[in-house]
């Protein structure tokens, strides 16, 4: 996800109200919840604010609807900032939603995205003349028409990069676009040739009803007599949960198959196993192998760490000051170096 | 009830009882982090996972009912483990996930030692991480003067966020972004406008909320720590003051279910830097218009040599909001040998007294009782500032189901919602007449509550309105058996104290404000701070802080705070508590009752008690219900209420205003204290603004 943060200062409007549409909306979604339950609305109330504002939701724009719903501001301002679809930063007149997600990136979303990152710049940025800016979303549900950006309200799909260009061409200088699939594909049909659903039976009714047909087909003639109900529990008890109704090959030891047997319906075994603690959910507890040791850190923090395996069972390195050598320059004086053979050191403390 | 079986022990519980409410009573100690009791549940720390009998999966045992577990084959109750293998892997994961986030800097953090992820990692961790990766980093916020944050340490309990909303009431605090981005903050981070913000840096289970006047400067293994009671108001919260050496430390709520639950007033908890700046530390004498440090024996000859032929008429004797029991009792003995009727505890000119009974002017419906209450009219107060932690009570009784609420006075924000009925004593008449549509509200109520505060009886017509309420108590069927609903909030610590000692004029005296405006040659002014004394009088001063009543003081004599004596105080309620010595007054300063005691025998008047034990067992003799620590002695309402309402009186037309001005400035203490200025500073700021 990318990383969010609200707009800085400088491009937060002044003031903002809510337009009369967006007032009679919100008193539209307000009325839909009980009295004193105006909060629930809000949501909606910030997606038409976002709408109002060019896409995107202005810090007044947040008190707006707090005070609109008689909440905290902070309580809006929890809503706004976990909802990605909240863009809390100016978006530009076209703002292109890139999906990076797994099918679109098998079907060559990154060509996509580095036409993004040529024309318009990084993404959550918006370009020099305002028109775009993107960002990349997670799976926006039009896998079968991959890769696809949503711009604005819309989505268009089966992009390449030919498309794509010519597709951003368009709407930066204001000729129509199309919707949708951008090679001429309707909806989600097959792509080169229709393989499925071909044949013709399928439409014209024949098969309705089919499934009875088989049905009274394999129907034994002739009617035999039902056993009562009764009888047929005291025949073959079954527990009381119907089954699935798939073959059932042996029979199964339930409580009531055993009260049928004269048996006592749970066993005092499996009681007393049942009962049983460490038989419940239970984990078997992981035990020590001999030999293995616990997993422990690479990283030691003395100067000199010992190892037993190396036959270097302790320091060899002078641990007593020797007398006259400053602090500074004393031989057992460590600066981390040790630990993080990556950081350099400056051992004169030059720079600083 | 329900029967549970939690490892291997067979409980009985209600059946909304959680599983760890369960296993709590069953003697299994179940670690947590968002849980708290006062609190609602949040389930998201997942560290009291348990595991249950025939579920799949470890469960959360903070939001799992009894009533939600199913019975076994046979109807054997529900059986719990906690001490299981899985449990102990599911607490060891738990804790690891924790810990991924969670920064190593114990050794510089303020929560070392006292600090429950810390412990609880000894307890149900492993010592290492399979964590390879960067540890997240998030920014620390402003939350104001008092509440100092980490918030790299932050855990996600969400136990200040619900704090703020539910208990104080200002749902200032909130987690904006999500998941791993997921920050506590304000808005745009404000700092919180709260009375009782600093307790969410002891709600706090990790270091990401501490305190800010206090951090840095202590270990909590360092302190020693002394059960004490709270004085900065009438409510006499429970509270245990942590001292190094002979200094104070801190000050931290302690559990009083009765009084303030575990929740304290910042003031009660930040004042701790007023106990050490401004103090008396050495007797003083005024000559020639200027103070001088001088010696016990001088201060006593001076008083001593000025005393000596005074008319007792005019001499007088005021007790200010913080002196405990012990010395008013001594100073009134003294003044009683001397002949004096001159002396009064009511400087801010109330008018409650002992004259009407004892239930004239206690909290009767005691403070636990707000959550019986059905109906509550608000009189004259603002008990926000007030009384904090009344209108905590206030507040849980309205968020378990909204009783109506009223208030005649300031229309203040109560944290709560309730109908405002008028400013002043005529929307009190039109109730008590019938006139207005609350009263049907309080006459349908089984117990309902007239709460009034000092802001509708420390004024001149106070006896005429205070019998009014009393009528309107009687009218709606307030008291009765089984029942006082008319409660006086009072705002001074020692208020109560002295009205049950009878520490008002006597025969021919003459009140507190009379006093301070003139006609007395001599003037004894016990803790006074809060009234201000015409020039003319020879003023003695015994207090603790170089404030007002010092300013104005011919001798000083420097007395020891609540932290430095043993003190008795009532609160409101009439709750008799004992606030505990936990330091020594610094240089001089003496504690208070010895001072009086050193006094008499100067003024040759000696006091008959040598000790604090022969002085206590002497007030136990003369006032009973003094020996009753930790106890309400009930008052009868009844006869109280009956004297007041027949009083009469024609009340003023003036609003009702809070006597408090500045809820952080209220007292000698605080005014000392360089934290409660910051926080009034603020306070002030944010009521500009509010008011934009």
């Amino acid at each position: 996800m990318a990383v969010r943060k609200l707009a800085p200062e400088e491009l937060q409007p002044e003031s903002f109200s809510f337009s009369p549409e967006t007032e009679a909306f919100a008193d539209q979604q307000i009325a839909k919840y009980p009295p004193g339950r105006q909060a629930s609305a809000v949501i909606a109330l910030l997606w038409k604010v976002q709408e109002q504002a060019g896409g995107w939701v202005p810090r007044k724009a947040i008190e707006a609807v707090a005070a609109k719903l008689d909440m905290p501001v902070i309580r809006v301002m929890e809503v706004a900032t976990f909802y990605t679809m909240f863009n809390l930063e100016p978006v530009g007149k076209y703002f292109i939603q890139f999906c990076g997600t797994t099918p679109c990136m098998l079907r060559g979303a990154g060509d996509i995205k580095k036409v993004l990152e040529r024309r318009i710049g990084e993404s959550g940025h918006i370009n020099p003349d305002g028109t775009f800016s993107w960002l990349e979303v997670e799976c926006l549900g039009a896998c079968s028409n991959a890769p696809m950006v949503q711009i604005n309200d819309d989505y268009y799909e089966d992009l390449t990069v030919d498309n794509f260009e010519k597709l951003l061409d368009d709407l930066a200088s204001g000729r129509p676009v199309r919707k949708g699939s951008q090679i001429g594909r309707n909806r989600s049909e097959p792509f080169q040739a229709v393989n499925t659903l071909k044949d013709p039976s399928l439409y014209d009714g024949s098969v309705v009803g089919a499934w009875r047909k088989r049905f009274e087909e394999t129907t034994p003639e002739g009617p035999t007599e039902e056993p009562g109900l009764e009888q047929r529990a005291a025949e073959n008890p079954r527990a009381a949960k119907p089954d699935s109704g798939r073959a059932i090959g042996r029979v199964i030891e339930t409580p009531a198959n055993r009260a049928a047997e004269g048996k006592p319906p749970i066993d005092a075994k499996d009681r007393a196993d049942a009962a049983s603690k460490d038989r419940a959910t239970a984990v078997e507890p992981r035990t020590e192998e001999a030999g293995i040791k616990a997993p422990e850190s690479s990283k030691s923090y003395v100067a000199n760490p010992s190892n037993p395996e190396e036959g270097r069972p302790a320091s060899t390195m002078p641990t007593t000051p020797v007398a006259g050598t400053p602090p500074s320059e004393a031989e057992t004086r460590r600066d981390g170096s040790e630990s993080k053979p990556d950081v350099v050191v400056d051992k004169d403390n030059k720079t600083s | 009830m329900a029967k549970i079986i939690v490892d291997g022990v067979e409980v009985d519980v209600p059946a909304e009882y959680t599983l760890l409410q369960a296993a709590e009573l069953a003697g299994a100690e179940i670690p947590r982090f968002c849980f708290h009791e006062r609190l609602s549940i949040a389930g998201n720390c997942r560290m009291c996972l348990v595991e249950v009998k025939g579920a799949p999966k470890p469960v959360a045992s903070c939001a799992w009912g009894v009533r939600d577990c199913r019975p076994g084959p046979n109807g054997e109750p529900p059986e719990v483990f906690t001490k299981s293998p899985t449990v102990k892997k599911a607490r060891e994961g738990v804790m690891e996930f924790l810990l991924i986030n969670h920064p190593l800097d114990c050794p510089i953090c303020d929560q070392g030692g006292q600090c429950d992820l810390q412990d609880q990692a000894m307890a149900y961790g492993v010592d290492t991480s399979r964590f390879h990766e960067n540890k997240r980093a998030v920014t620390d916020k402003y939350l104001g003067p008092l509440v100092r944050t980490s918030m790299n340490r932050c855990i996600h309990c969400t136990r200040c966020i619900r704090f703020t909303a539910e208990v104080a009431g200002v749902p200032d605090l909130g987690a904006i972004w999500r998941g791993e981005d997921m920050e506590i903050t304000s808005y745009l981070e404000k700092a919180l406008g709260s009375e009782l913000q600093a307790n969410v840096a002891d709600l706090c289970p990790v270091g990401a909320l501490t305190h800010k006047p206090e951090s840095f400067h202590y270990r909590p293994w360092e302190l020693a720590r002394t059960d004490s009671v709270d004085v900065m108001d009438a409510v006499g919260s429970s509270i245990r003051v942590d001292y190094r050496g002979r200094e104070v430390m801190r000050i931290l709520p302690r559990v009083n279910e009765d009084v303030n639950e575990e929740w304290i007033t910042d003031k009660a908890r930040h004042i701790v830097d007023g106990l050490r700046l401004q103090r008396l530390d050495r007797p003083y004498l005024r000559e020639n218009g200027r103070l001088r440090p001088a010696t016990w024996q001088e201060a006593f000859g001076a008083i001593a040599a000025r005393m000596k032929g005074t008319d007792p008429k005019r001499i007088g004797a005021i007790v200010g909001d913080l002196p405990a029991v012990e010395e008013m009792y001594a100073l009134k003995l003294l003044m009683q040998s001397l002949g004096v009727a001159n002396i009064d505890a009511r400087q801010d000119g109330t008018v409650l007294s002992p004259a009407y009974g004892r239930g004239s002017y206690l909290f009767n419906s005691t403070i636990s009782g707000i959550e019986d209450a059905d109906a509550i009219l608000i009189v004259g107060s603002n008990p926000r500032i007030e009384g904090s932690l009344v209108n905590v009570r206030i507040r849980k009784r309205w968020r378990v189901a909204p009783p109506p609420i009223a208030l005649i006075g300031e229309n203040v924000d109560l944290t709560y919602s309730y109908e405002y009925l008028g400013a002043g004593p005529e929307t009190l008449s039109d109730l008590a007449a019938g006139k207005h549509s609350f009263v049907e509200k309080l006459k349908n109520a089984e117990r309902p509550l007239i709460i009034v505060g000092q802001g509708a009886l420390s004024r001149p017509d106070g006896l005429a309105i205070l019998s009014a309420v009393a009528q309107l108590a009687q009218s709606v069927g307030a008291v009765k058996e089984g029942w006082s609903g008319l409660s006086v909030l009072h705002t001074a610590a020692s208020r109560v104290g002295a009205l049950d000692l009878g520490f008002v004029p006597g025969e021919g005296g003459v009140t507190a404000r009379e006093m301070a405006q003139g006609g007395m040659d001599v003037l004894f002014n016990l803790g006074a701070d809060e009234i201000d004394i015409a020039p003319g009088a020879f003023v003695i001063y015994q207090g603790t802080h170089g404030d007002r009543g010092a300013h104005r003081a011919d001798v000083i004599l420097p007395g020891a705070t609540y932290t430095e004596k043993s003190g008795t105080f009532v609160n409101t309620e009439g709750r008799v508590q004992i606030a505990n010595r936990a330091a020594f007054a610094p240089g001089d300063a003496r504690e208070d009752w010895a001072i009086l005691r050193a006094l008499s025998d100067v003024l040759g008047q000696r006091l008959p008690f040598d000790s604090l034990n022969a002085l206590r067992q002497k007030l136990y003799a003369d006032h009973p219900h003094f020996a009753a620590v930790e106890s309400v002695q009930p008052a009868d309402a009844a006869a109280a209420v009956q004297a007041l309402a027949g009083l009469g009186g024609t009340p003023g037309r003036e609003a009702f205003t809070s006597p408090i001005k500045d809820f952080y400035l209220t007292n000698p203490i605080a005014r000392a204290s360089g934290v409660m200025a910051e926080c009034s500073a603020l306070a002030r700021e944010l009521k500009l603004e509010a008011a934009e």
